[in-house]
């Protein structure tokens, strides 16, 4: 019998997809992804979280119920850290826990929750070593799976910078777009920037206004350290912060767009702050607009729309169009 | 130079000490109130957690008095805390003020960093003085702490509803204004002996509950609406999960010596059948102490955070299974700038009337 494996659409699902479907593919398991995010799945992550717990959080745990008696194992890694002296969140540090106290049910898939962390510089191995004893007792074979993946990993980004958005890195369509009059950078979560239920089609209604989208996964790493290295602050030890802001300074002081729109989950500790910073910053230069858009479970598409639309509006006056 | 410092709770009675033994001039902002809460609201991003805020009105009615430098703790993540520093000082500078911060945190292989914070702090002071100074601190956290659990213990034994807590704040009082040692011991002394002159009713029903949850919120009576003192009130005597001084030893005395973090190991080995992993903040040790107050048979647990702290999220979402496993209510109270005082304080009476239900049912069933 095929193990079924399960990953939940939601979290790091967007940075990580190809290589833990591939890495999951090569040791034999069947890889199962959740549905698209879609009212369903908000319903029942509400149903099993406390209201105190952001969207994304809860939007996985919707995802994971969409999962269960679908497959054998969920992946739900304790993501701590994937680089030196940064965290993710602390939600991500107690996310098997607390994905533990709902999946109680004899019934429910086991979790396979290893523990990644990578804040000391070591621990890749072990990690990668701990997920894959779940199916083989092969070390070698293990490895191999994790280079193979590795390299489809590095595939995925190299088309994202690219200039794709993830949806076309992973189906491999590539879309033409007609060139567009503007250009926006929507900088935030990768889980909340690309799932298109949660932020009400964003980029979607952006495309269909003629502005060209671009996001923090767009802009090279080197790029974002150095972004980050010039700046007179302490340094920040959020990941995904560190992206927002490095990307935003990128995009702002190499005016590679007109407009920024920040996207954040209400109650996103990181992003209250991160956003905060980014957001005075791009004020005090006075030259391009940028707009906090906050998510959550109860926004509404209408108040969406009109607030982007009037973003638009307001960049295209700026430029005189 | 003029220092200030953020509030939380009764710490400032320690800072003072420390900088007034160094030499240094110091301005104590004005305890938290509903001005300081509406400054930082002005001026705060809204979603950030409600210490930002309230720090924010903290140091702008110190500026407004005369201050020009700011003292603030740091921290290495993931908790918000650690990122305070470099948005206070956006705020505050967007906002027109003037003023130099220093950020003690932990130096995570940068010692020198740390050294030359502390010289700048020091100013022309020895180190023999610097040493003075630390000992100063500690011992006036170590009898601010002595009073406040004197005070958690006589509270719901009081005769004279309030007494306690005018004699909690006569002997905070003095230990802050002690200057030397001698000065010290005799204000704990007074402190002591006035508790045990007054007048208490032994024989009183007294449930035990724990507080635990974000230090922050946990420690300043401002933010959680006098919880210690509604609860006292009625008839419950409480232990906090954090004491200043506890605090210190276990955060700024180095992991080296093992003897005295070993209180922080076992926490978290109470936690792990729950909580496996360090989340932030104090989330883990709220877990294990939750767990550790059940085992120790309290009443209760009570369980404060402000509005959005991530760790203290990961803790709320985990309390009902250990409620449940080890049979001991819980509840989590979250605060922020709109929280309303009548609100607040029917909760609390409601969980305590819940308690005592719980507590005769459970005499009742012995007896039978």
């Amino acid at each position: 019998m095929i193990v079924k494996v399960g990953i939940p659409r939601g979290l790091l699902y967007y940075d990580y997809i190809p290589l833990w479907k591939t890495f999951f593919e090569r040791l034999g398991a069947e890889v199962i992804v959740s549905d698209a995010t879609c009212k369903q799945t908000l319903d029942h992550g509400l149903r099993v979280t406390v209201d105190d717990a952001c969207l994304p959080i809860k939007v996985y745990f919707g995802h994971v119920m969409n999962l269960c008696g679908r497959v054998d194992y969920i992946f739900a890694p304790r993501i701590v850290s994937v680089e030196r002296r940064s965290y993710i969140c602390p939600k991500f540090m107690g996310l098997p826990d607390m994905l533990r106290n709902i999946l109680t049910d004899d019934e429910a898939p086991k979790i396979i929750d290893t523990c990644i962390d990578l804040s000391k510089g070591r621990g890749l191995v072990d990690g990668v070593l701990e997920t894959g004893r779940h199916f083989t007792r092969d070390p070698i074979k293990i490895w191999w799976s994790y280079l193979k993946a590795r390299s489809e990993l590095i595939r995925y980004r190299k088309a994202v910078l690219a200039g794709q958005l993830p949806e076309q890195a992973l189906t491999k369509k590539v879309m033409n777009h007609e060139p567009a009059e503007l250009s926006v950078a929507v900088l935030g979560h990768s889980y909340n920037v690309y799932d298109s239920y949660t932020t009400m089609n964003l980029i979607k209604k952006l495309r269909q206004n003629n502005v060209a989208v671009l996001t923090a996964e767009m802009v090279p790493e080197p790029y974002i350290e150095r972004e980050l290295a010039s700046l007179d602050k302490k340094e920040l030890f959020w990941t995904l912060g560190k992206r927002i802001l490095g990307a935003a300074n990128y995009f702002h002081k190499a005016q590679r767009v007109d407009g920024i729109i920040h996207v954040a989950s209400f109650g996103c500790g990181p992003d209250s702050l991160v956003g905060e910073i980014v957001t005075r910053q791009v004020r005090r230069a006075q030259d391009i607009p940028i707009m906090e858009l906050n998510i959550d479970e109860h926004s509404g598409e209408a108040g969406i729309l009109t607030r982007i639309e009037a973003f638009v509006d307001m960049v295209k006056w700026r430029k005189g169009l | 130079m003029k220092i200030t410092f953020p509030h939380m709770g009764n710490l400032y009675i320690a800072i003072t000490g420390f900088l007034e033994e160094l030499g240094v001039e110091s301005v104590i902002p004005p305890k938290p109130s509903k001005a300081a809460i509406n400054i930082g609201t002005t001026l705060s991003p809204e979603s950030a957690c409600l210490p930002l805020k309230v720090n924010i009105g903290d140091y702008i009615q110190a500026l407004e008095n005369g201050a020009d430098t700011i003292l603030m703790a740091g921290g290495v993540g993931p908790c918000r805390f650690g990122y305070y520093c470099e948005v206070q000082k956006e705020i505050l500078k967007d906002a027109g003020y003037n003023f130099e911060m220093i950020v003690i945190e932990p130096p995570c292989g940068r010692p020198l960093t740390l050294l030359s914070k502390i010289r700048k702090l020091m100013g022309g002071a020895s180190w023999t003085e610097l040493y003075r100074a630390g000992r100063m601190a500690w011992q006036k956290l170590l009898a601010v702490d002595e009073i406040e659990k004197m005070a958690h213990f006589i509270r719901p034994r009081e005769v004279e509803r309030g007494s306690t807590s005018v004699i909690e704040s006569k002997a905070l009082k003095l230990i802050h204004s002690a200057k030397t040692l001698t000065e010290l011991k005799e204000a704990s002394y007074q402190g002591r002996k006035a508790f045990s002159a007054l007048q208490v009713q032994e024989d009183r029903d007294v449930l035990k509950v724990g507080i635990v949850g974000e230090i922050y919120t946990i420690l300043e009576p401002f933010v959680n609406l006098n919880t210690e003192q509604v609860l006292g009130h009625l008839g419950v005597q409480i232990e906090r999960m954090i004491y200043m001084s506890d605090w210190v030893r276990a955060n700024i005395i180095p992991d080296a010596l093992p003897f005295l973090s070993s209180e922080h190991k076992r926490t978290a080995k109470l936690a792990k059948p729950y909580l496996n992993h360090f989340v932030g903040g104090d989330g883990l040790e709220s877990i294990g102490k939750s767990v550790e107050y059940s085992y120790r048979g309290f009443d209760g647990v009570i369980h404060l955070f402000p509005l959005t702290c991530m760790p203290e999220i990961v803790a709320k979402s985990l309390l009902p299974t250990i409620s449940s496993d080890l049979d001991i209510p819980i509840t989590s109270l979250v605060l922020d700038e709109h929280t309303g005082e009548a609100g607040f304080i029917t909760r609390l009476e409601a969980f305590v009337d819940l308690l005592r239900w719980r507590k005769a049912k459970g005499k009742t069933v012995a007896n039978s």
